[in-house]
């Protein structure tokens, strides 16, 4: 029974790592720009498929040892990534927001972008699913009945040094310090000789970034990809980033691992067609009872 | 007689059009795509003019449509095969099949009720919740009602439902009328004229005012809490109607067809029409869903396709065809002409 708990903690930190790295990049973009950026789950899956790329190049193509694809890999697919996220940010949301366009219309045009993303991938690559390739050998281990690989380590490890790393750039650093101005106040915020435009732009690489990596996690993790592998993983991201209280570090990280941890023990105490039901009604209590979410503070509004 | 005329100028424009789709499609002159190209779009306005009352008139973000859809569609058509047609799960129809054109109205606005109990699942966490939270809501809602409707093994699950044709069949048999398009073309009308006179009541008033805002709508005694009751359940039990239908032309329903990708379809709709427009989201139903159809020979770079001219609209004209205004306020001159209340 312990076992099996054990077990099932450990998946869920797994499962639960994937949608706090995602859920990251939904809350420090909302939190400098409240913009909801629906297509950051198709970010996820382009970071995915670009993983893909990069390491069947060098793998089969230049034939380089799979340690060594992967560390280039890393680097490479947060960078491109990056790239895609900053590229979506200058062409369809900074326009609009240098209109002063309503906020919902931002919304809109990052959905839109989401399903160009999809369906360009789509149409490009066609519907057969890619078999990502083998980096590092997986090893299982079993400590007392409770077994787990290396890459579940590394996943969970990754998601936590991540957090950190957020956490110190957001609380810690000059840039972070800036993020957190703009979100208090984004009219005041460039007349103290902030540059509004690069910190949206420092704060969409990492946000896109890691989303990348959790890409290539991802598809280290559940070797299959298919251009709708962002969509579902990214609804479900935001709204875990939404319970933990959305433009807070430490609530996204929370919520993902509290939205992995519901749909690992509802699979594991009931039949799998009940995940997304029980999952979403457990967050829908939350919100009911926490209309801000764990660590949102409800602001108070000026008439 | 100009008099007459301004008064009863819609009535006669919707009569004489309706009647000449019928007309047509009783004499078969319009092919079976076209007419159900025709009764998709009478669904999409249902759907359009019902998410702007939260979207557009509100002010709210809902981005859920489809799964107060999905309940419509799946009460309408489940009480329809029970009640009137034999089929494999409910046996032999328990009332004679020659009722089912006069039960049939009331069939999907029983469905339209069911929708609307739906839209409590909303409705009463926004009496505290706000803004983007709420969208989460929605969001949620859709899901719940998708995988509740797909763990249900005895109505298909996730395989879907279907026999609505018998039904439709039946209705054929007694009346030799082509009854869907009728029907569609009645619940259209119907369902924009009670939205319209929904806004410009009372009620209407205090749904622009916590549009405005909120705090100041409460302080000036508006009961917020009934009026997004009202509202909400109002929109959820219209856009059940339009799934009822939408069952009932298809013949079939699934869970899969009211995902988040539906949803996301209507709210395309509402803000390519202009928020707070009814006339804009009736427009903009009928060129979405005629977009659609014309670049249906594209496949799958369609989606490609409509999103980036949505991208382009949302960049050059961003508060849509129509702004919040209607088409009066466009043209001034047309005022003289009708009066629509």
């Amino acid at each position: 029974m312990l076992e099996s708990f054990l077990q099932n903690v450990i998946n869920a930190l797994q499962w639960g790592s994937f949608y706090a790295l995602i859920a990251l990049g939904y809350t420090l973009v909302y939190g400098v720009l409240t913009l909801i950026n629906f297509a950051h789950g198709d970010v996820f899956m382009v970071g995915a498929y670009i993983a893909f790329f990069i390491s069947t190049f060098f793998l089969t193509t230049l034939g380089l040892p799979g340690w060594v694809a992967l560390a280039l890999c890393i680097p490479l697919t947060m960078i491109l990534t990056s790239l895609v996220g900053v590229t979506l940010e200058r062409i369809a949301y900074r326009p609009l927001r240098k209109k002063g366009a309503h906020r919902l219309y931002v919304v809109i045009t990052a959905l839109m972008c989401g399903l160009i993303l999809e369906h360009a991938n789509l149409a490009i690559l066609g519907a057969s699913r890619k078999a990502f390739p083998p980096l590092i050998e997986v090893q299982v281990y079993n400590i007392g009945g409770v077994t787990f690989t290396n890459l579940k380590i590394a996943v969970i490890v990754t998601a936590f040094l991540v957090f950190l790393f957020l956490q110190w750039v957001v609380t810690r650093t000059r840039v972070g310090m800036a993020m957190r101005a703009i979100s208090y106040d984004n009219f005041a915020v460039p007349l103290m000789g902030i540059p509004l435009d690069q910190i949206i732009v420092v704060t969409f690489i990492l946000g896109s970034g890691f989303a990348g990596l959790a890409g290539l996690l991802f598809a280290m993790s559940y070797p299959v990809l298919e251009p709708y592998m962002g969509a579902l993983i990214g609804w479900k991201a935001f709204i875990a980033a939404v319970v933990g209280g959305i433009g807070d570090i430490r609530g996204a990280f929370l919520g993902g691992f509290l939205l992995g941890a519901v749909e690992i023990m509802v699979v594991a105490f009931f039949p799998s067609t009940f995940r997304d039901l029980i999952s979403f009604t457990v967050l829908l209590a939350i919100l009911t009872w926490k209309p801000t979410g764990l660590f949102g503070i409800a602001k108070t509004t000026k008439i | 007689m100009v008099f007459m005329l301004r008064r009863y100028s819609i009535h006669l424009i919707l009569a004489l059009a309706g009647g000449a789709i019928v007309y047509s499609a009783d004499q078969e002159y319009l092919g079976l795509y076209t007419l159900s190209v025709l009764m998709f779009m009478g669904v999409n306005v249902i759907l359009s003019t019902s998410l702007n009352l939260v979207n557009g008139y509100m002010g709210e973000f809902s981005c859920g449509h489809a799964g107060f859809m999905a309940v419509g569609a799946y009460v309408s058509s489940l009480l329809g095969v029970w009640l009137f047609a034999k089929d494999r799960v409910f046996g032999v129809p328990l009332l004679d099949p020659g009722y089912a054109l006069y039960a049939f109205p009331v069939l999907i606005l029983i469905g339209g009720v069911a929708a609307a109990l739906a839209g409590l699942l909303v409705a009463v966490p926004s009496y505290k919740t706000r803004g983007d939270y709420l969208a989460i809501i929605t969001i949620a809602a859709n899901y719940i009602i998708i995988s509740a409707i797909e763990n249900i093994g005895a109505i298909g699950g996730s395989r879907g439902f279907m026999g609505m044709k018998r039904l439709v069949n039946s209705m054929e048999d007694v009346v030799d009328l082509p009854w869907m398009p009728i029907w569609v073309i009645i619940f259209t009308i119907l369902s924009v004229w009670v939205i319209r006179r929904y806004v410009s009541s009372t009620f209407g008033k205090g749904v622009s005012a916590i549009c405005q805002d909120e705090v100041a709508a409460e302080i000036m005694s508006v009961n917020t809490n009934k009026i997004k009751t009202v509202t909400f359940m109002l929109s959820s039990g219209i856009a059940g109607i339009a799934g009822g239908l939408f069952a009932y032309i298809l013949g079939y329903v699934n869970p899969g067809s009211f995902n988040i990708l539906k949803s996301t379809e209507v709210l395309v709709m509402v803000y390519l029409g202009g928020m707070g427009s009814l006339s804009g989201s009736i427009l903009s139903a009928i060129l979405f869903t005629i977009l659609l159809e014309l670049l249906r020979p594209l496949q799958i770079i369609k989606w490609i396709v409509i999103p980036l001219l949505l991208i382009i609209l949302m960049q050059f004209r961003p508060e849509g065809i129509m702004g919040n205004r209607e088409l009066g306020d466009l043209f001034p001159r047309l005022k003289k002409l009708y009066r629509f209340k």
